[in-house]
């Protein structure tokens, strides 16, 4: 950087022409912004046209580009030939109480390492951070025995129990509390007699919500997506939707109307959430790049 | 006796109501995250295989043993892997701060364009690599309908090693750009626009700014991108698994041209149960996942601040 700025500017150069302000974008900053666009909606864009096609326009050439009338009729054969509609309560259940229990834990504790002193405090929020790089994807063969002990295999608690906390979510809310919240205001909760638990509850979880509900929408989202240990831990008899889609392509259907209609739907969920809650999970990503 | 009570609760609420609030997670986590991986290290120095009853035998390194130097097609499936984790990890970074460098700019409809661009890393993995397995077709896929439109030929994407690796690099790096722009555009924004307007009265083009200030200016966010990418890459499972759906699609193409490390623990761990055997394909690809992390944050670490 500084070398730039050192080197002294080359004599015989012309002066700049125009002293544009840095940030005004050009047609062509849209274009290719536009051009970005189009190819990150496309897949989603596609799997729309596929599903709103009769099963033959899937092989015609040259290809159909433009959604079709036929959308309900294939969402409503999902649902007859296949056990989307159990898949789709499944990952609801799943995701929804993964959510809830993330946030209810990460939130506790993030107001603990954030505003409470005990000792060990810095040693275990390090332990915290270091859990974060722990690849325990790579667990599930005991993770899987453990489950089989238990009797929960093919049982979708199996899915929900090792998803309860996440480290990002706890590190997330610590982070919060410490900006957000304010020592007065919980010195004074305490000289009203206030124990940490009303605390928690009164003063820390009301200012908690903006980051607890962009934490609660990346939770949702991650958990309706999780693929492997579904795959792993389930059975075809009672899926989420991502296994249900796994087991959909694996089929011996040539009938990719069906699959892709199945896979528009179930992307429905996350799509809706995204559209919501779009703006703040921008900022929840771009507030988490700041902090590094 | 009453203010006794309340002294002692208080007391006690000090001292270890803060532990109660931890342990939840410490708990948690250490039951069905460490533990199980740990466990992993134990289980792979057994003969076990769910197959034949839960019967164990200690055999100390002979699953590795086996793996490293009798088992070609784990060879192949970690040359596989770190192959997708290049073609992935790489262009992932650079198409980002690219994208970051577009966004960072006074756009009219900002949040439209930075929704656009997280818009596929929302999406699930399964129903994206279904739509992409479609579009990558052989036969009446529209990628090689557009390239037979300009004249190239058809390519049986899941048929080649390389066309195939390109395909399944294509998916993720379409899933996560859109991510690490956004992480980019971040800490693009905190440059103070002055150090642009002394580089510019320097004489320094667009090109030598966005090279010697912008990317210098990134290096811990780029540290970081690359860090977690290699993460997420070197353990692909779903894409390799469904972009040739079906029966055997665990051995990642017919010649197991793109079956990755994940699915190759995939294959032993749940399709042959050999519950030891996958547990050492685990472990050792957490040493690979370390190694090549190490190497990775290296490499981003030898970005310029001058």
């Amino acid at each position: 950087m500084t070398s730039v700025l050192e080197r002294p500017a080359p004599v015989a150069s012309p002066p700049p022409k125009r002293r544009r302000t840095l940030r005004l974008p050009g047609p062509w900053t849209y274009a290719a912004l536009i051009a970005v666009l189009a190819g990150s909606a496309f897949p989603v864009y596609w799997s729309l046209v596929v599903s709103s096609q009769t099963p033959d326009k899937v092989t015609s050439v040259p290809p159909v580009l433009v959604p079709g009338g036929n959308l309900f009729a294939n969402i409503s054969r999902v649902f007859d030939q296949t056990d989307f509609a159990l898949a789709m309560m499944n990952s609801l259940i799943v995701s929804g109480t993964i959510t809830v229990s993330v946030v209810f834990f990460s939130t506790l504790a993030g107001f603990a390492f954030a505003k409470l002193r005990f000792r060990g405090r810095s040693a275990l929020m390090l332990l915290v951070v270091a859990t974060q790089a722990v690849p325990t994807e790579l667990g599930v063969i005991p993770l899987y025995m453990m489950m089989s002990d238990l009797g929960w295999a093919s049982e979708i608690h199996a899915v929900i129990v090792p998803g309860l906390v996440t480290a990002f979510g706890v590190f997330f809310m610590r982070q919060y509390f410490e900006r957000a919240v304010p020592d007065e205001l919980l010195e004074a909760g305490r000289m009203d007699g206030c124990s940490s638990l009303r605390l928690y509850w009164h003063v820390v979880l009301p200012a908690a919500r903006p980051a607890a509900a962009v934490l609660g929408l990346f939770t949702f989202m991650q958990a309706w997506n999780d693929f492997f240990w579904p795959l792993v831990v389930l059975t075809p008899e009672n899926p989420t939707v991502q296994y249900a889609l796994n087991t959909l392509a694996s089929g011996y259907t040539t009938d990719y109307t069906l699959v892709l209609t199945a896979a528009t739907i179930g992307t429905v969920p996350v799509l809706a959430v995204f559209l919501l809650f779009g703006r703040q999970i921008v900022g929840g990503i771009m507030q988490g790049a700041l902090k590094g | 006796m009453k203010t006794d009570w309340r002294e002692r609760r208080h007391r006690w609420d000090i001292r270890y109501a803060p532990y109660a609030y931890i342990a939840p997670y410490f708990l948690l986590f250490s039951v069905f995250g460490l533990f199980p991986l740990l466990y992993t290290a134990w289980v792979s120095m057994q003969d076990r295989n769910l197959l034949d009853g839960d019967a164990a035998t200690f055999i100390g390194l002979d699953n590795y043993v086996e793996l490293l130097t009798a088992d070609p097609y784990f060879w192949n499936a970690m040359g596989n892997t770190l192959s997708l984790w290049l073609l992935t990890t790489v262009p992932q970074i650079l198409f980002a701060l690219g994208i970051a460098q577009l966004l960072n700019r006074r756009l009219r409809g900002r949040t439209f364009f930075r929704m656009g661009v997280l818009l596929p890393n929302i999406t699930s993995v399964a129903a994206v690599t279904i739509v992409f397995a479609q579009l990558f077709g052989r036969d009446f896929g529209l990628i090689n309908w557009a390239l037979e439109l300009f004249g190239a030929g058809r390519i049986d994407w899941q048929a080649g090693t390389a066309s195939s690796h390109t395909a399944i690099a294509a998916m993720v790096v379409w899933r996560w750009t859109g991510y690490h722009a956004l992480i980019f555009l971040a800490s693009m924004q905190a440059i103070p626009t002055s150090v642009y307007e002394a580089a510019r009265l320097d004489g320094a083009n667009g090109w030598q700014q966005f090279w010697r200030i912008t990317v210098p200016m990134l290096r811990p966010q780029i540290i970081f991108s690359t860090v977690i990418a290699t993460a997420g890459n070197m353990r692909l499972l779903a894409e390799p698994l469904l972009f040739n759906p079906g029966a055997g699609a665990e051995t990642g193409g017919s010649d197991r041209q793109f079956q990755t490390a994940a699915l190759y623990l995939y294959e032993h761990g749940f399709k042959k149960f050999d519950f030891g055997y996958a547990s050492a394909i685990a472990w050792l690809l957490v040493i690979a996942t370390v190694l090549i992390t190490g190497l990775s944050y290296l490499a981003a670490r030898r970005i310029r601040t001058d």
